[in-house]
């Protein structure tokens, strides 16, 4: 092997490895690695790939239960749905190519996710986005940093973002189920992107990433490799600058055409029996598949690199194997059985050509011209990638715990609040998004977005899937472990509300530099809170993402950890709306955790949009509560009857009961929404009463005989369940202790609901 | 009956499609491969949404020239019952079995929502068990929707009732707040001079049971039975 250009910490530098890697990588090798071993180094390295900042930790979460079938380390989690039929699913973000460029980034996001499902031989059937971006308007910001200009790059980061999901995916042909979009001044030079996707299978026709059975042929599929995106993973793992729209080049386009072909002529080639093993080439392209699935099995991939498809003329090998071209597929067939997997693809007129053979040794070895390029121990790119404790120390706490005695100084008025609050970008209706997404396509949508949770019907089973994703960077900033948990506990809310029963969990942690011990602190919390939460409502954890670095010119964001969480409804069960039914129906509130007080109050949305302040803690959480909670509403809605759940999360109880109202009536104009009249006898101001954001907290309806045997159910699992008004039609009038604080058309909530985008 | 449905590359409703008229509607459906010229003895065609072949180009561009499409056109010609939803109706009229063209949506951006239409005629294949002024609720789902022909090319396609569908408001009303792209005369769907070529954008096999929002799509399943004298009640 040749050793061209000098290893410089210039070099190093560039390549994001330290001098102590660079050492440690020359012992596991016994020598200086080349030009080429180093740029595989560097990518499967950094910490996109290598988890080194987050993995001691992630360890501490559960991942085992009777309902998994496949955990972490593979292409997706795997959770059992029963009748023989599988579930594959898994979050993950594309945060740092959506700031660069926005609708490529974002649809290369829902490419890259919609393979790790496939490659397990799962169908696609649902995605969902979680979207976070600065404020739209300078004055949507109540601290005034936001310039006209960075206003107008979030509108434009906005729309390409919900413009690149929605290309890839509709094209592609799979569901968009919903998901969140909120708004922070910390995304502004920091946007999320998170795009889960969700697979069923047979139990019995799943596909592992497995270089299996030596002499086996290695063979390419999809995509030919370009010079597109090469250290892309590298840049992932980096904070921004304002030289980071030099990194251009080093985002990839999307063609959900393309894909589209690859997913037919996989699941099929998969049913031919010649494929042994199969894996993505996402991050880190080449290197990543060929290291990572050699690896798995203990075995070693011989790569020739003068076989694989090319769209570039003189690429090096260093190029090749970091590329990160979209849509390819790399997959190890059956000796002797090549000629069926090539039949499949040529029939979706796909590439698919032998680029190397499975050999004993547990090495990845590359070669190039005749020359060997590379020659690696697998383990020393995957298991001996550098860990790191990183040093931890919580931030010094900048907020107040309690709120200034003036906080209501200004004279209120509770409905005027409310139709602020209805109307603000966090929580106004987002139909905007997502009627830009097809919702539909497969004919199994139960429940699209604009509810609690997105539900699919399993045409094979008749039982059906409910998912739903949630994360709260406000809760994180104050307290991580607790924002986590209660990120934990709102996803797998939502799930239940729909009468599931939340199974499992998928994590993406978005966070800033790891290399601040401040944050690495909120990081390690958030991951231990995440655990606790998903022991207490046995959702383990099947798999997921960590992004680091989400910093720009040193700004950080928030401690944003989003979870999603899936479920199962059983056969002949309709997931409850959470729209009322009908009038003259009774409206109960069911509650777990304790009540907020003025400390809690102060991370509320209502405290952070209309005082534009924050203080406090996020809502104090009861787990063991919060889980009879979901098992109260699976139980109710098969045997009690509900009309509908939803959960109350941001904004509190005064927002839940609106939209209780107004849900679904944007797309459905026909279906006039529906009113109420309730009288809260809490004890608290009206404020609390009305806007705080108390956990485990979720509005029923149902026929007003049942009252008695919801109340009795929901008591009898040590929940608070309080019968506070009745459904009406037209009308919104909320009583404070008999005393009314908000009377309100329904029109005029309406309006403020559609408003939030001018 | 035989139902055939065609499968592009990039098709991604044909299984709903063959879904519906197979399980729901109960007849015998089949897909067309794109690459034969072989429609297998089938009595109704139908080209379903998606992508054709990406539609990168522009939408049913390179569609029409595939073999699949050569058939189709003959068995068009001999009259029998041909059906265009979404992207099957953009590929109809890029073949030029169907009148008009279908441009990107006024406001620029992918819609998917439900919709209502107004049956304007009855005598098609796909509405025969259709009441005039009927209104149905089929959801939307499209980028290029936009219906559009020269106001000659209008004016004959309004003269000759080939107008089937158009987009309305929940009691039938003819709005412009009803139309989800910017149709001319709030178009959603046209049939052929011979009337057994029917295109439209909306998609009735996504409303083709309760469980889905909607079963309104389900009576253009019906009347192509109705249409083909097949005794079945849906």
């Amino acid at each position: 092997m040749t050793t061209s250009t000098a290893i410089t910490p210039d070099v190093l530098a560039r390549h994001g490895l330290t001098a102590d890697e660079y050492r440690r990588i020359c012992e596991l090798l016994g020598r200086e690695p080349n030009w080429t071993e180093l740029g595989v180094f560097s990518v499967m390295w950094s910490e996109h790939c290598s988890y080194k900042s987050s993995r001691i930790h992630l360890k501490q979460l559960p991942t085992g239960g009777p309902q998994v079938l496949q955990g972490p380390g593979e292409n997706a989690g795997i959770i059992d749905i029963g009748d023989g039929w599988a579930c594959a699913f898994k979050i993950e973000s594309h945060n740092h190519p959506s700031f660069v460029e926005p609708f490529q980034g974002a649809a290369t996001g829902v490419g890259g996710i919609l393979r790790d499902i496939f490659t397990m031989g799962a169908r696609p059937v649902a995605i969902m986005d979680s979207l976070r971006f600065g404020p739209l308007r300078p004055d949507l910001d109540p601290s005034g940093q936001t310039s006209p200009e960075t206003a107008a790059r979030n509108h434009a980061i906005l729309e390409g973002v919900v413009g690149g999901v929605a290309h890839y995916g509709n094209c592609f042909g799979v569901a968009n189920l919903g998901g969140e979009t909120a708004f922070d001044p910390c995304y502004s030079a920091n946007p999320l992107l998170n795009a889960f996707a969700l697979g069923i299978a047979r139990q019995d026709a799943l596909f592992f990433g497995k270089a299996e059975g030596v002499g086996n042929p290695v063979i390419y599929v999809g995509a030919k490799t370009g010079r597109d995106g090469i250290h892309g993973a590298t840049m992932a793992s980096e904070a921004f600058s304002e030289a980071s729209e030099a990194k251009r080049p080093n985002v990839q386009v999307g063609d959900p055409f393309l894909e589209k072909l690859l997913l037919e002529a996989c699941l099929e080639a998969m049913q031919t029996g010649a494929i042994a093993g199969i894996q993505d080439m996402g991050a880190a392209g080449l290197t990543s598949s060929g290291c990572e699935m050699g690896a798995r099995a203990g075995t070693g991939i011989d790569l020739d690199l003068d076989r694989v498809p090319q769209r570039d003329q003189g690429m090096t090998a260093y190029e090749m194997l970091l590329s990160e071209s979209q849509e390819r597929m790399l997959l190890v067939a059956h000796q002797g059985r090549e000629d069926e997997v090539y039949a499949v693809f040529r029939k979706w007129g796909l590439d698919a050509v032998q680029v190397g053979v499975v050999i004993a040794e547990p090495r990845f070895r590359v070669r190039h011209h005749g020359e060997l390029m590379a020659d690696i121990p697998n383990p020393a790119l995957t298991d001996e990638a550098p860990r790191y404790d990183r040093p931890r120390r919580a931030p010094q706490r900048t907020l107040p715990l309690d709120p200034a005695p003036a906080w209501r100084g200004r004279k209120r008025d509770a409905a005027a609040d409310l139709l602020a609050l209805l109307g603000s970008p966090n929580l106004c209706s987002k139909a905007w998004v997502y009627e830009q997404y097809d919702t539909m396509v497969r004919t199994n949508t139960l429940a699209g977005p604009g509810g609690d949770a997105g539900v699919i019907r399993l045409k094979d089973t008749g039982r059906a899937l409910a998912m739903a994703l949630d994360g709260n960077g406000r809760y994180c900033q104050l307290d991580p472990r607790r924002g986590a948990q209660l990120a934990v506990a709102e996803a797998a809310r939502k799930v239940a509300c729909t009468g599931a029963r939340p199974l499992a969990a998928t994590n993406c942690l978005n966070f800033g530099n790891p290399e601040k011990p401040e944050v690495m602190w909120e990081l390690a919390e958030a991951i231990a809170g995440i655990g606790e939460a998903c022991r207490a409502l046995d959702t383990p954890i099947t798999g997921g993402n960590v992004s680091l670095y989400n910093e720009t010119l040193g700004r950080g964001i928030q401690p944003t950890p989003v979870l999603g969480v899936v479920g199962l409804l059983e056969r002949g069960r309709a997931p409850l709306a959470a729209r009322f039914a009908a009038p003259g129906r009774a409206i109960l509130v069911l509650s777990g955790s304790p009540a907020s007080g003025e400390r809690e109050f102060g991370s509320s949305e209502y405290v952070a949009l209309l005082l534009g302040t924050l203080w406090g803690t996020p809502p104090a959480l009861d787990l063991e509560r919060e889980h009879g909670l979901h098992q109260v509403l699976e139980q109710a809605h098969a045997h009690a009857g509900l009309d509908s759940a939803h959960q109350v999360s941001s904004g509190g109880l005064a927002i839940a009961l609106a939209e209780c109202c107004l849900a679904q009536t944007v797309e459905q104009p026909e279906k006039a929404p529906l009113g109420l009249e309730v009288n809260l006898s809490d004890a608290r101001d009206w404020e609390l009463a009305l806007f705080a954001e108390d956990a485990s907290r979720v509005v029923v309806s149902c026929d007003p005989a049942r009252v008695a045997e919801v109340t009795e159910a929901a008591q009898a699992a040590g929940l608070e369940a309080v019968h506070v008004g009745e459904t009406r039609t037209h009308g919104f009038v909320i009583r404070h202790r008999g005393q009314v604080v908000v009377q309100l058309e329904l029109e005029a909530l309406a309006v403020a609901w559609r408003g939030g985008w001018a | 009956m035989k139902i055939g449905v065609v499968v592009f590359p990039g098709s991604n409703c044909d299984h709903d499609a063959l879904y519906v008229a197979g399980t729901v509607a109960g007849q015998e459906a089949v897909p067309l491969w794109h690459e034969s010229a072989e429609l297998q003895g089938c009595e109704a065609v139908i080209i379903p949404g998606g992508f054709s072949y990406g539609d990168y180009l522009r939408t049913g561009a390179i569609a029409r020239f595939s073999p699949i499409m050569g058939a189709v056109q003959r068995f068009a010609a001999s009259g029998g019952p041909v059906l265009g939803i979404c992207n099957g109706f953009q590929i109809l009229c890029e073949t030029g079995l169907l009148p008009g063209a279908l441009m990107r949506n006024a406001g620029l951006r992918f819609v998917c929502r439900p919709a209502y239409l107004r049956v304007e005629s009855t005598s098609t294949p796909f509405t025969a068990a259709c009441r005039i002024g009927q209104v149905l609720s089929i959801p939307v789902a499209h980028g290029e929707g936009n219906y559009v022909a020269t106001p000659e090319a209008l004016q004959e396609i309004e003269r000759h009732g080939q107008v089937v569908f158009r987009y309305c408001n929940a009691t039938g009303e003819v709005t412009a707040a009803a139309n989800p792209n910017g149709s001319l005369h709030n178009i959603a769907g046209v049939c052929s001079e011979g009337r057994n070529v029917v295109g439209l954008m909306p998609h009735p096999e996504r409303a083709s049971e309760l469980v889905l929002g909607s079963a309104d799509g389900l009576q253009i399943f019906a009347s192509l039975l109705a249409h083909c004298r097949v005794a079945v009640t849906l």
